[in-house]
């Protein structure tokens, strides 16, 4: 693979992807420590929101220590170079909050929606274009559909106007020619000026992998997480992924110390646990099963007595997306009446 | 018996499953079909029962409105439309179930609305009533099984819907679907705040809506209460969508309060799996029925508003 002299931009993800092995309980003086270690590292795009998006504070996702706006006024005044992105999900999040986050001074807003749904995303991505935002498509659960399909939605969005198109892999399900099949067919039919992004997750370590593919196969814009926190097992490792970027001659502008430093100093002494690919984490990517789904499959386990593979198997059999926390509680109860598990209620 | 005479505008889907529940009900006759598009298939069923139709909108039928006793009327068109429909209608003296996302009426959640008396006080008559949206008529009465016992503080709904079952309409502006139910989920369900999350799922074959409602306590659930609570009013809307039915729960964990609902569809004119718009025809229905009931026994008289 010969990338050399290709430039790409990279997007931190680990104050919003990485607010869900958190439980969303990233404090503001950590999301401010990380925040300026990022920019000074030269990250040049970073993301702040919820790890659902805005909107996401919820008993659903789990409420988080700080607002969407006490977090973004909190970072964005303190950044020299770096830009800040908030994540939306129509259904959660709604042009309300897309209009207080252009007030905290985003530049970048992403609208996500599952991958065969693009088009609940008209109203926020026309009001982003329309208040002059970088306004990126971000399609969910992209292993989902055919790449012919994701481009039928891609196509969508950026009919609305979004100005970069994301194909996602949220569940960390994707092999580098899954990849190299969507990215590809999407650079050959989107605009010439239309940007195309690749959102890893490293569940099945294939997180540098996809990756690399995507960007031979066109994509400009690659998120990853300083320290790989992120759902699941994580997203594609930011200070790995760049060293191998500086190895190969693909320019991020990204210095590969200063962001192991960050990592190393300032995202991992405030896990919980290990962000790394256990045997639930490593289930998600081998059944595609939505990353962020972890955690609560964990929880329920504790609570109700199924081995949390077993619901996120199940999980995936019913073909659950993003956002449907709520039947994991409900999947773990059903299982532990058919198998007359007692619980305390 | 006498039935009270009813147009429907909107030919559409739910038009038209709206059309087959009118028709076997004991109180309601559905007279007019009203419809823009001349090659409607939803109008050519309609003609097919024998109602009468109009591809000229609203005003096709206003002449003969006071003719053929038109008492009520359901709107299944678009909120950009139902404010001019309603007004054209309610100063002919008829009555409006609005199931459109406009809402300028009072919303209409039937078993609270039923318990409440849907009338009011004397003398209070609606000229029009809103049917909020699927989501918060599949979950705003869970939230009032819960808030009639002891107060909710905050109460949270997510409805997953099959990807089939969701018309252009919702697409367009989902925003209103998140915020409309968030509001009558506090103001007809009985918590202090109210939020609302709507998900989206293509899977095949449809899956069967899906309502998850979790309330927040203001002190310690009082859990036999709430349990009789919720089989109550499980009941009370069984009596109009025989689907309803409760998954799991109620989970009671510190302050939470969570039960799993499923909402399948009767299947007349929609797909079973389509409960999330069921529930919409089915609680139109009731409302008018309970409307009708008054007019019938004379409790009721509708005027030119």
């Amino acid at each position: 693979m010969n990338l050399k002299g290709m430039q790409i931009k990279v997007h931190d993800m680990s104050l919003r992807d990485g607010m869900h092995p958190k439980r969303h309980q990233i404090t503001i003086e950590q999301m401010q420590a990380i925040s300026r270690g990022l920019d000074a590292a030269g990250v040049p795009l970073i993301e702040v929101t919820h790890g659902d998006g805005l909107g996401g504070a919820s008993v659903n996702y789990g409420f988080p220590a700080a607002t969407d706006e006490q977090y973004l006024r909190a970072v964005i005044p303190a950044m020299k170079q770096a830009k800040v992105s908030a994540l939306l999900i129509p259904g959660i999040g709604t042009v309300d909050h897309l209009r207080m986050a252009a007030d905290c001074g985003v530049t970048t807003i992403r609208v996500a929606t599952h991958c065969t749904e693009a088009d609940v995303s008209e109203q926020h991505i026309n009001l982003g274009r329309k208040m002059g935002l970088d306004t990126v498509g971000f399609l969910m659960m992209a292993h989902m559909i055919e790449p012919d399909k994701i481009l039928e939605q891609a196509l969508l969005m950026e009919s609305y106007g979004a100005n970069c198109i994301y194909a996602t892999d949220s569940a960390g399900y994707m092999l580098p020619d899954d990849v190299t099949a969507r990215i590809a067919l999407l650079r050959d039919k989107l605009k010439p000026e239309t940007e195309i992004g690749f959102h890893g997750h490293h569940n099945l370590a294939m997180g540098i992998s996809n990756s690399l593919a995507a960007v031979e196969a066109g994509a400009r814009r690659i998120d990853c997480a300083c320290g790989g926190m992120g759902a699941g097992a994580g997203n594609t490792p930011m200070e790995v992924f760049v060293a191998v970027c500086s190895r190969m001659g693909i320019a991020t502008g990204v210095d590969v110390f200063k962001i192991s430093d960050v990592a190393e100093d300032l995202v991992t002494p405030i896990l919980d646990s290990p962000v790394r690919i256990d045997r639930n984490s490593l289930t998600l990517g081998y059944a595609g099963v939505y990353s962020s789904f972890l955690l609560f499959a964990k929880r329920a386990e504790a609570k109700y007595g199924i081995p949390a593979r077993e619901i996120l198997l199940e999980l995936g059999r019913q073909k659950m997306v993003g956002g449907q926390e709520d039947m994991i509680e409900d999947t773990a109860l059903t299982m532990a009446r058919e198998r007359g598990i007692k619980f305390a209620a | 018996m006498i039935k009270i005479k009813c147009a429907i505008i909107g030919p559409g889907n739910i038009g038209t499953d709206l059309l087959y529940k009118l028709r076997r009900s004991e109180l309601l006759e559905p007279v007019w079909m009203v419809g823009v598009d001349p090659t409607s298939e939803g109008l050519a069923r309609a003609r097919e029962f024998g109602l009468k139709t109009t591809d000229r909108g609203v005003d096709g039928m206003l002449e003969s409105v006071r003719a053929d006793n038109i008492q009520i009327a359901f709107d299944a068109t678009s909120a950009y439309v139902h404010k001019a429909n309603s007004d054209k209608l309610n100063a002919l003296g008829v009555m409006m179930i609005d199931l459109t996302p406009a809402a300028i009426g009072p919303y209409c959640v039937p078993p609270i609305n039923l318990l409440h008396g849907i009338l009011g006080h004397a003398g209070k008559r609606e000229m029009n009533v809103n049917m909020v949206t699927c989501g918060g008529q599949a979950t705003i009465p869970m939230v009032y099984a819960v808030s009639r016992v002891q107060r909710v503080q905050y109460a949270e709904i997510i409805a997953t819907v099959a990807s089939k079952s969701v018309g252009p309409g919702t697409r367009k502006n989902i925003d209103e679907f998140t915020r409309t139910t968030a509001g009558a989920v506090a103001s007809v369900g009985g918590a202090d705040q109210g939020k609302a999350i709507i998900v989206i799922n293509p899977a095949e074959p449809p899956m069967i809506m899906r309502d998850t409602i979790h309330c927040l306590t203001h002190e310690t659930p009082k859990q036999k209460e709430i349990e009789a609570s919720v089989r109550d009013m499980i009941i009370e809307v069984q009596k109009y969508v025989p689907g309803y039915r409760l998954k799991n729960g109620p989970v009671f964990d510190g302050m939470r309060v969570t039960t799993f609902m499923e909402v399948e569809g009767l299947g007349d004119f929609l797909p079973k799996y389509a409960g999330n718009l069921d529930i919409m025809t089915a609680s139109a229905t009731r409302t008018a029925e309970m409307f009708a009931e008054e007019i019938i026994a004379g409790r009721l008289t509708l005027a030119a508003a």
